[in-house]
């Protein structure tokens, strides 16, 4: 079918897995089990609400405040709630640090375990098969399909979420970002950086600092 | 289960494909199987270790051709089936009439003290820890994962199977998944933070500096 006959804009059919959907949907809500606004809630909180701004803000905290630092690396679950952040698949939280000498890189090789309430929901790529095989395996070519090239003298940790405890990496303090704010330096921290195969950004040169 | 899940060190899926500022969701409808997912978890429906055994269960080649949230779809319906919260029959039949009217409209329902619960539960979350119970193993043990290949869930992939590693540390005790999803209760026991060498677990000669971190329950592993 080309491009013209549907300017008719009669409805295209809805693919299969769309109607299947529709029917649990249905099927569910007729037997009073679920209800749309409900649902609607749930999903709204993870697309607005729970993201990697969460994480960026507790790695911004335990850059600046030693103390946060050394709780977070002791007890993350206890300071990551410290900050409001908690909840499902973050129940029991482990924070790895990378320091000059290690690296850590987080993975689930089984299905997709990711720590939502300070990363929010993973993206395709750390569910699909590539990263999963790959990660444990070859992960200093994983790194370099990301764009990070660390010597061989850097040990390389990959964490595998076989069980409940959800990891988060808590990556180097960019260089030239000495006096920055909290609100800052929580900008420079990416998604990838904190699943571990990326690094903080480093802040522009030249430009004016908010 | 030995299933296709079980991905780690596994060849020729080629480059890590990476889309910019991808959104949460693709499409309308996995907004729907994320949102029926938690609300019928959250109600106790089935739990979380049946969720994901449902998925290893899917016919290797539908698992590796699907989109991640085709697999939630299929897990949801196998386990409310499997439950008897809903029939086979039924949600077929339904499927069969919104392909035949062509109207794809679905009932509106309200529950704001449903709503409300679901929103507390995804922030408080579930708890998966258990009382302590003694711990066979300490920090600095060397163990090995026992070669078993349960046809069943198990959160032991086989990469490590069989390995030589070294207790990182004691993580708590927890509920057990493989017994968990199989009606067989929870069975709490100890996990354990293990590490592996790059060498031993591909059994390279040469050290590359690289460490895998696993976390095993007591009962994968055996003294080595």
């Amino acid at each position: 079918m080309n491009k013209a006959s549907t300017h008719g804009h009669r409805p295209q059919p809805l693919p299969d897995v769309a109607l299947r959907v529709k029917a649990l949907e249905a099927l569910l809500l007729e037997k009073g089990l679920i209800a749309t606004d409900a649902v609607n809630k749930v999903v709204e909180a993870y697309e607005n609400d729970i993201g990697p701004l969460n994480g960026a803000k507790v790695v911004a905290r335990a850059w600046v405040d030693p103390t946060y630092k050394e709780r977070l690396l002791k007890d993350a679950t206890s300071a990551i709630a410290e900050l409001g952040f908690s909840g499902m698949q973050g129940e029991h939280m482990v924070v790895v640090e990378n320091t000059d000498k290690v690296h850590n890189m987080v993975v689930c090789t089984l299905c997709s375990c990711y720590p939502w309430p300070v990363l929010g929901l993973p993206p395709v790529w750390y569910k699909a098969p590539a990263y999963r095989s790959r990660a444990v395996i070859e992960p200093r070519a994983v790194l370099r399909e990301f764009g990070l090239e660390l010597p061989d003298t850097c040990e390389i940790r990959v964490w595998d979420s076989s069980a409940e405890l959800r990891y988060m990496v808590l990556p180097r303090r960019p260089a030239g970002t000495e006096g920055m704010s909290e609100e800052r330096l929580a900008k420079l921290v990416t998604r990838e950086s904190m699943i571990g195969v990326g690094e903080a950004k480093t802040p522009n040169k030249g430009r004016k600092v908010a | 289960m030995n299933g296709v899940h079980d991905l780690g060190g596994m060849h020729g899926f080629g480059a890590v494909q990476v889309e910019p500022n991808e959104p949460v969701f693709h499409h309308p409808w996995e907004k729907k199987v994320f949102g029926i997912m938690v609300a019928t978890m959250a109600q106790g429906m089935y739990n979380v270790d049946e969720f994901r055994f449902g998925i290893e269960q899917m016919i290797p080649a539908d698992y590796l051709k699907s989109s991640y949230y085709e697999h939630w779809l299929e897990s949801v319906q196998k386990n409310l089936i499997d439950k008897g919260v809903i029939k086979r029959s039924e949600l077929e039949a339904k499927l069969r009439s919104l392909q035949r009217s062509g109207r794809v409209t679905v009932p509106r329902r309200r529950d704001p003290a449903l709503a409300q619960r679901l929103i507390e539960i995804a922030h408080k979350g579930d708890n998966y820890m258990r009382e302590p119970v003694p711990a066979r193993f300490k920090s600095g043990d060397r163990v090995r994962p026992r070669n078993i290949n349960p046809p069943t869930h198990t959160r032991l992939p086989r990469y490590v199977r069989g390995k030589t590693g070294v207790i990182d540390c004691l993580r708590g005790t927890f509920v057990t998944p493989d017994t968990n999803a199989i009606g067989k209760g929870e069975q709490p026991q100890p996990v354990y933070s293990v590490r592996f060498n790059a060498a031993d677990l591909w059994g390279e000669p040469v050290e590359r500096n690289e460490l895998v971190y696993i976390d095993m329950w007591e009962a994968y592993l055996e003294p080595a």
